[in-house]
């Protein structure tokens, strides 16, 4: 099996939830807090919660969309706030945008229904993140398997969730490490294929593990390889 | 009560063959920088009431790590510890009548502690109103205050927080157990969540015959639907609306109702409350009024785990542990949609959440007549607290913000 040169480190992130100035009672006043929250705020509310709501693969994408149902009871716009997908965007801004213009449409189409209160306010929040290496690198797939193993539920999150947000690129820290310094872009490409809203953290790296199983049984057939 | 009393050392492996040995690493790898640093702890009160529940495990937990960690418990006389009982009710609504000397007593006691307490660790974490104002014993320039408020800020008596504000509002952050009880303050404000220790007699699993011996004791019938409140004896958990809840459930199900709590080292009123509950239940037999010992961590734990469905029908409300602890045994919960609760209990995904009486009721009603959904709101009650409200991840928090100061600075 290929060495790489440049190993894979392995970090993990943990987040401090900081409590922002702005809460909506309305769909109306959701949208103004989109509008104005920071950039912080928005990745809590998409990113973060998929991370530590992972266990939830029912019905449950962001936290917008949660508020939208369960507390304003707006079943419709909750299903496309639930729709837009995190893995489509490499920016904040590209995401925040969206998640305005769904709920501007929804304000204009129902300007009754974005006034109405909702039973409990939604609070804006943000994450303020800090990471730490956990002192072991990869530099083999057997290696890099060993590591996706040993790794905790936040350290999956941060180098397959939340890095397309540091990359800007649709793609994900495992990948572009297997595609990049392995060469092994089919392997990367199947990874990346990983459904992260119908995969818990753990049946993800499962499935990650499984993945590079069965590119290692392949090498084994072929030594050269 | 001011003498802590730590829980025996729990080797972290404990906590990895649960949790995974992935998660204690990383909490050795974000405590590595905070070595050799000093972190200190203080509260009112050494035993009794979810603080000092939590501290009694978190700190052994620390040390594990090699954190140079201690806790503290501040002092006071039963004058202090009134006063700051009516604070604890203002500031959770309740109606509040300033005696003459209040805030005097309550400054008295914070002095003399400052004067006894050595407050020179690194980072200070200061839980609840009762010890805010050791601030006034921060050296100039020195150390990480940062202020732990575990109730429910969302509709204080303005004059009391008022009076406490001045204080909070020099410490470096405050720590809110719901973004609802944050607070116009000039500091940041961070989301904190309390946690229960899967490991502790109250959280660990138990022999199914303990179980049964538990209910016999309590002249329970397993057979039947339990229905299960645990919580102190306090108005605020609405034990009255408990009762009258059951009643609507009782006519469509033969079920039984267990209220049952502990008294507190700082809480004076439970014993009236208790009263009122017993007058309350009539001498319905099916309703079993238990008055626990302050420590009774396993009948707790067996009393939950024996349960069908459990209630936490708090009209206010800091966090809720017990629904922590109720999710962690894969408990349905039906649970009022206050303080930090609608954080544990997420509506329809791991558990039900209701308004009123009537409310609590139907979702009894509707957990009682789908077990399916009772047992799926279980796994997944289970799931959200494995994640977000175990004692490790408040350790982990913990890191997390120290981390970041010390960054910041």
């Amino acid at each position: 099996m290929t060495t790489a040169e440049t190993p894979f480190a392995f970090f993990t992130v943990s987040y401090l939830v900081r409590i922002g100035s702005q809460s909506a009672g309305t769909i109306g006043e959701l949208l103004t807090g989109l509008e104005h929250c920071s950039d912080a705020s928005i990745f809590h509310h998409t990113f973060q919660t998929l991370g530590s709501h992972h266990f939830l693969t029912e019905g449950f994408s962001n936290d917008f969309a949660q508020w939208a149902l369960a507390d304003a009871n707006h079943g419709d716009l909750a299903e496309q706030l639930a729709a837009l997908d995190i893995r489509d965007y490499l920016s904040i801004a590209a995401l925040r945008s969206d998640l305005c213009r769904v709920t501007a449409d929804y304000c204009d189409a129902y300007p009754d229904f974005a006034r109405q209160a909702a039973l409990e306010r939604f609070y804006f929040c943000e994450s303020v993140e800090v990471t730490v290496p956990l002192g072991y690198q990869a530099c083999t797939l057997e290696e890099f398997r060993a590591g996706i193993e040993r790794m905790s539920h936040a350290s999956f999150y941060f180098h397959f969730i939340s890095s397309r947000l540091r990359l800007h690129l649709r793609s994900n820290d495992f990948s572009l490490w297997l595609a990049n310094t392995l060469g092994l872009q089919t392997l990367a490409a199947s990874v990346d294929q990983i459904d992260v809203y119908t995969n818990t953290l753990d049946s993800a790296r499962a499935k990650v593990l499984r993945l590079i199983d069965r590119e290692r049984r392949k090498h084994d057939g072929n030594p050269a390889g | 009560m001011t003498e802590t009393q730590l829980a025996s050392r729990i080797p972290l492996e404990d906590y990895a063959r649960l949790l995974g040995a992935g998660e204690i690493e990383e909490l050795r790898a974000l405590a590595k920088p905070l070595r050799g640093r000093s972190m200190e702890m203080i509260n009112s009160t050494a035993v009794g009431g979810g603080v000092a529940e939590i501290l009694t495990r978190l700190i052994p937990l620390a040390e594990e790590l090699d954190l140079n960690i201690r806790w503290d418990v501040m002092t006071g006389g039963d004058d202090f510890f009134a006063v700051t009982k009516a604070f604890h009710n203002a500031l959770h609504g309740g109606a509040y009548q300033l005696h003459r000397g209040d805030f005097e007593i309550f400054l008295a006691s914070n002095e003399s502690n400052r004067s006894r307490l050595p407050l020179d660790a690194e980072f200070m974490v200061i839980h609840d109103p009762q010890p805010a104002a050791l601030i006034e014993g921060r050296k100039p320039g020195s150390a990480h205050w940062v202020w732990r408020c575990h109730i429910d800020l969302s509709h204080p008596s303005r004059e009391v927080w008022d009076f406490l504000s001045a204080f909070v509002s020099r410490y470096d952050g405050a720590m809110f157990s719901s973004p609802e009880f944050s607070q116009r303050l000039e500091i940041p404000q961070y989301l904190f969540y309390p946690a229960i220790d899967p490991l502790s007699e109250k959280n660990r699993d138990l022999e199914p015959e303990f179980i049964r011996m538990v209910l016999a004791r309590y002249q329970i019938d397993a057979k039947r639907p339990i229905l299960t409140q645990i919580s102190r004896f306090d108005r605020l958990k609405d034990p009255l609306g408990v009762i009258r809840a059951y009643r609507i459930v009782k006519r469509y199900f033969d079920c039984q109702l267990v209220l049952a709590g502990g008294g507190a080292a700082d809480d004076p009123e439970g014993v009236v409350v208790l009263n009122e509950v017993r007058r309350e239940a009539d001498g319905d037999p099916d309703i079993h009024v238990l008055e626990l010992p302050t420590w009774a961590p396993l009948e707790v734990n067996a009393l939950q785990r024996a349960s069908t469905v459990v209630i936490q029908k708090s009209l206010r409300e800091g966090f809720g542990l017990t629904v922590s602890e109720a999710l962690w045994k894969k408990k349905p919960v039906v649970a009022s949609a206050v303080g930090g609760i609608p954080i544990q209990v997420i509506h329809k995904h791991t558990g039900l959440l209701s308004h009123s009486v009537e409310g609590t009721a139907y979702q009894i009603r509707y957990l009682l007549s789908h077990p399916e959904i009772a047992a799926r709101l279980g796994e997944h009650g289970y799931q959200h607290v494995k994640e977000n409200f175990l004692i490790t991840e408040k350790l982990k928090r913990y890191l997390t913000l120290f981390l970041s100061l010390a960054r910041a600075a």
